[in-house]
Formats: C-alpha cells, sequence, structure tokens
C-alpha cells in the first residue's frame, strides 16, 4: 500500500501578514515557510508511523507550487518521507489544486490520499473533499486516529457533539487533525538523507480555476484593552451589557 | 434560485443551519428567485423553524442512514440542485459542510468558497464572496467564476431573526440507489456537554488555562458559566493534560469558534490560541501576569489572582441578573 501526503507552504503561525500590490497579492518578502503544520503534524507523521509499522510500502509527499517551495519539501522528505513530487504550477485555487493531485494519485496508483485539515493561510478544509469528489473515493473528513488493516482502514472523526469510528475499504482520502500523531523535529541523519531522496518536478495537467481572490484585507485586530481593577466587576458587568452589548 | 443545506441535531434545527436559510434568503432578494430548504426527517415543529428563517421552498427527505457518509448526503444534494434549479447552494463550513461541499464543487464543477463571513457582492456576472484567511488575521474577496456557486457559511457569522414567513413543504425522494454507501460505522461517542450549547454554535463561552493549576479548580470557572448561560472551553495544555476533554480545547488545532463574548481566564494568549478565538465580538482577559500577550488582543482585561475575581465575577452577573429580572 502506497500512501500520498499532500503538503502545502505556507508562512509561519508567527508571520505578520502583509500584502502587496494593491492589496491583491501576499507580500512573501522576509517570511519564513514551513509545511503546513495539519499536513506535516499528523498526515506525515501517521503516514509514517504507519510505514514503520510495515502497514504501509512508501509515502510520498505531493506539492502543488513553484520551485520556492522545495525547501518545505526537503523538510518532509528530513522528516522521513521516501520520495516527492512537486506539480510545478501556483495552484491558482483549491479545485485546481485538488485536479492535481488527483490525476497524480490515480496514475500512479496511491491506495491512501492523507492532507491535514486545513491550511493555515486559507483555511479552507476544501482539498480532500475535492480529490475525492474527483476520484469518486470515500473520504474521511476532520480524522483524529486512523489504522490501517490490509485493505481497509479505520478511522476516528469528530461528529457534532461527538466522535465516531468508521471502517471503509482502500483507495480512500483521508484529512487529518490533532490527536493522530505527535510532531516530530527533524535529525541530523534525515536531513542528509533528504538531500539526496527523488524529488520529481511535473508538468501540471490542463485544468480551470473556478475561482480567484481579487483582494485582501488586513483584520485591524484589537486596538485598545479596557483594564479594569478587581473592585470593578460591576462595572466590567455593566459594559458588556451597555456597552458591548453580549450579555 | 438558491439551495440550503440543513441538519438535525438533537432533534432541533442547527443554529448554523438557520444562519444559512436566513443567509440564502439575503442572497435570494439580490439575486432574485426563491430559497429551497432541504432536510431530512423533519418534524412539523423543524419546517416551521425553517420557513421562519425565510426559507420558500422545503424538500423534505425521509432517508434513515443519510448521516452515515458523506457520498449520500453529496448525492442527495446533487438531487435537490436539478430539482429546484439551484445556482447557488449554501452550506454551514460546519463539520458536515467541511466533507459535502467540496465534494459536490468538484463533481458540479462550481466555485466554493468556504468559511464566508458576509453576503456576496452581485453585479452582473460578478459574484464576490469575503472569507477569513491567514487564521482571522485577515480577510480575502473570492471572485466565483463557475455559473454555478457554492458558499460554506462560517457558523456565528450571520445574525438570524425569525419572521413570520410559512414554507412550502414538499415530500422529496430522490432516487440514491445507485449511489452506495463506502463507509461503516462501527460506534458512535457522545461527549458530555451536559446542557450547554455545542461551541461552534455557542454565543457566550468561559475558557481556563493553565493558570487554574489543576483540573479540581474548575468549579468556579463551571459557575461562572453558569451564571452567564455560557458552555466552557479550555486551551490546549490543559486539553493535553487530560484536566479537561479535548472536545473543549479551542484554538487552532482544536475548534475554532466566534461567540460574542469571550472570558478567558488564566490564558497567556499564545498566536495559536487566538488563531480560533479571534473571531470572537468581544474578549475579556483575565490574568495575572500583566505582561500576558492575550491583553493586547482583548477588548476588556483584569489583571489579577482568578481565584479571587472568578467567584466575585460569578457574584457581579447573578447580581446583574437578578436585577434585570
Amino acid at each position: 500500500m502506497k500512501i500520498l501526503v499532500a503538503i502545502s507552504n505556507v508562512p509561519d503561525t508567527t508571520t505578520k501578514i502583509q500584502f502587496s500590490d494593491n492589496n491583491t497579492k501576499f507580500n512573501a518578502a522576509g517570511v519564513t515557510f514551513i509545511i503546513n503544520p495539519y499536513d506535516e503534524w499528523y498526515a506525515l507523521v501517521r503516514a509514517l508511523e504507519l510505514k514503520e509499522a510495515n502497514l504501509a510500502e512508501k509515502v510520498t509527499l505531493i506539492h502543488v507550487g513553484l520551485p520556492d517551495g522545495d525547501a518545505t519539501i526537503r523538510k518532509g522528505l528530513a522528516l522521513g518521507a521516501d520520495d516527492a513530487v512537486r506539480i510545478d504550477s501556483e495552484g491558482p485555487d483549491s479545485f485546481y489544486v485538488a485536479e492535481q493531485i488527483a490525476a497524480y494519485a490515480k496514475e500512479k496508483g496511491y491506495e491512501l490520499i492523507l492532507t491535514g485539515k486545513e491550511t493555515i493561510n486559507y483555511n479552507g478544509s476544501s482539498v480532500a473533499g475535492m480529490i475525492a469528489g474527483i476520484l469518486d473515493l470515500p473520504l474521511i473528513s476532520l480524522a483524529t486516529k486512523l489504522d490501517v488493516a490490509g485493505v481497509k482502514i479505520t478511522a476516528e472523526h469528530d461528529i457534532d457533539g461527538g466522535s465516531r469510528v468508521v471502517e471503509c475499504d482502500l483507495p480512500a482520502v483521508v484529512s487529518c487533525a490533532k490527536g493522530m500523531a505527535e510532531q516530530r523535529i527533524p535529525n541530523m541523519r534525515g536531513i542528509m538523507a533528504a538531500r539526496t531522496k527523488p524529488l520529481e518536478v511535473v508538468k501540471p495537467i490542463d485544468s480551470a480555476p473556478l475561482t480567484s481572490i481579487k483582494s485582501f484585507d488586513l483584520n485591524p485586530g484589537r486596538t485598545s484593552c479596557k483594564l479594569l481593577g478587581e473592585d470593578q466587576l460591576d462595572e466590567l458587568v455593566k459594559l458588556l451589557h451597555t456597552e458591548a452589548k453580549v450579555i | 434560485m438558491v439551495l440550503v443545506f440543513t441538519e438535525i441535531n438533537k432533534n432541533r434545527i442547527k443554529k448554523s443551519s438557520l444562519e444559512c436559510v436566513q443567509y440564502a434568503a439575503k442572497i435570494a432578494a439580490l439575486t432574485g428567485g426563491n430559497v429551497t430548504a432541504l432536510v431530512n426527517q423533519a418534524s412539523a415543529e423543524h419546517l416551521e423553524e425553517l420557513g421562519k428563517a425565510g426559507a420558500n421552498t422545503i424538500l423534505n427527505m425521509n432517508i434513515s442512514d443519510l448521516g452515515s457518509d458523506h457520498i449520500l448526503s453529496c448525492a442527495a444534494v446533487e438531487h435537490a440542485v436539478k430539482h429546484s434549479s439551484a445556482k447557488v447552494i449554501v452550506f454551514a463550513f460546519d463539520i458536515a459542510g467541511k466533507a459535502i461541499a467540496p465534494r459536490l464543487s468538484a463533481r458540479l464543477k462550481a466555485g466554493l468558497v468556504a468559511g464566508a463571513t458576509e453576503l456576496p457582492a452581485v453585479n452582473g456576472a460578478a459574484f464576490e464572496v469575503k472569507k477569513n484567511v491567514f487564521s482571522g488575521k485577515a480577510n480575502a474577496i473570492y471572485s466565483i467564476h463557475s455559473e454555478m456557486k457554492i458558499i460554506a457559511l462560517l457558523p456565528n457569522s450571520f445574525p438570524v431573526v425569525l419572521s413570520e414567513n410559512k414554507a412550502l413543504v414538499q415530500e422529496f425522494q430522490p432516487d440514491l440507489s445507485a449511489v452506495k454507501s463506502r463507509i461503516t460505522i462501527k460506534e458512535t461517542k457522545t461527549n458530555a456537554t451536559g446542557g450547554m450549547a455545542p461551541l461552534p454554535e455557542a454565543d457566550l463561552v468561559v475558557s481556563a488555562g493553565r493558570g487554574m493549576k489543576g483540573p479540581e479548580n474548575w468549579g468556579m470557572i463551571e459557575e461562572l458559566a453558569t451564571s452567564l448561560g455560557a458552555t466552557t472551553a479550555c486551551s490546549r495544555p490543559v486539553a493535553d493534560l487530560h484536566w479537561r476533554p479535548h472536545h473543549e480545547h479551542v484554538g487552532q488545532t482544536g475548534v475554532a469558534i466566534r461567540p460574542n463574548l469571550y472570558i478567558a481566564v488564566g490564558i497567556s494568549g499564545a498566536i495559536q490560541h487566538l488563531a480560533g478565538v479571534n473571531g470572537s465580538k468581544t474578549i475579556v482577559v483575565i490574568n495575572n501576569d500583566k505582561e500576558a500577550p492575550f491583553f493586547k488582543s482583548a477588548d476588556y482585561g483584569i489583571i489579577g489572582d482568578a481565584f479571587t475575581i472568578v467567584p466575585k465575577l460569578t457574584e457581579a452577573i447573578k447580581k446583574f441578573k437578578a436585577h434585570q429580572n
């Protein structure tokens, strides 16, 4: 069984977000990029654990992006993925990205496709479901546990007010959330080995995005916090009622 | 025509579903046409409520295992799209919406905006929708280019005002015989939440962090929540230490929420925590460390010992409520 892990290249969580070109583009100047945390901590690490338990033969990373994402891909290889493919396109929207990943997974016969539950830049939670829709595969959405037994997978995922343990046949798509695995730090051996692991660059298939971003604006955030003393709790309640109007 | 996917949970139409119906009604007013709500196994009260939220027509299905597999739900929505000639389809950006909307988007090649926070701007063929990006730090305006459009609305983004509107109800039996459920449910677990509103829908949330020093001290947090009618939540370390159940964890890796009021007790306000709560309308921070970064992202702050302040705040709220009645 071969696992394909989709990774996104995103600004580090602590990045101060800025836009350029009249607020139409994300300004990447001086920004540190990382593997999208959900793709790395949960999807990739769980895939590696399954391989270490001899439940998968191979773990391949797939990234839809331009060459500036190669350093991020190498980090995934350093964590232990066997090889990687980069679909050479900016990836204009989630549907376009899903079409690229779906086409590659189908052509190469990957039986399990993993993604994180969302990316921390566009927060769409869409690519996994779109891949499943394109390939007509079952999707386990927001999974917190994942196990493989032969041609079946067992997973736990959240539902309204609880969770559910489910089973389905491979091939399948799973979007991964907290609980599935613990973050790993690449070691020196992994980092050295990553330099020579295969990173294939593939041309995108024909596809047309269904959406585009017209412009961005920053959320102003909160500018001033009204500080009150321990003896002003009646005043606080009054402010919540009359000023904030939330109680 | 606008189609809305709605759900029933704990024998009530979900609050996020009512928000979507109201949102769809406002879109229909912009684009012309009517609102059709799709629902499964709704009672007379449920149907009445969907009507009051703004549905013109309700397609009421009667499929016992619909919720078991998103593939079935997606197929049912596709039938409803055809039946209602819908050009815009609205979901809540919740657990079901996150699974079904992308699948439908791929199948219909209909552009999806996932996590919309405002009504679309419609101008001729241009259809633009605002959503949160960069985990709440910014917004983006998305253009949808396809003829058919899907919007997944972020819960607690759109107020619901019920009217005396009555919907036309149709029994709807989509033929799903060709669609095979491929997911088998082995076990269903229910979170013990008492009578509290579920976190993604809660208007008022009282949350606490490691500053509470141990799970034995949560009584005062629960009392504060009860005095307000709020739902309790916690920070990541608290869930990881098993002081509180995982479903209470709010933040980037836990549940993202946007209540009207978020009271954070003994939470320093790490950026990952803020990413899950910065959509709250009003934030109150109680912390004994005046350097806690959360104060920079709060509307009201009290610097001091939570163990003294929280019980006093509960008393102040009780007094306020008694006075109001």
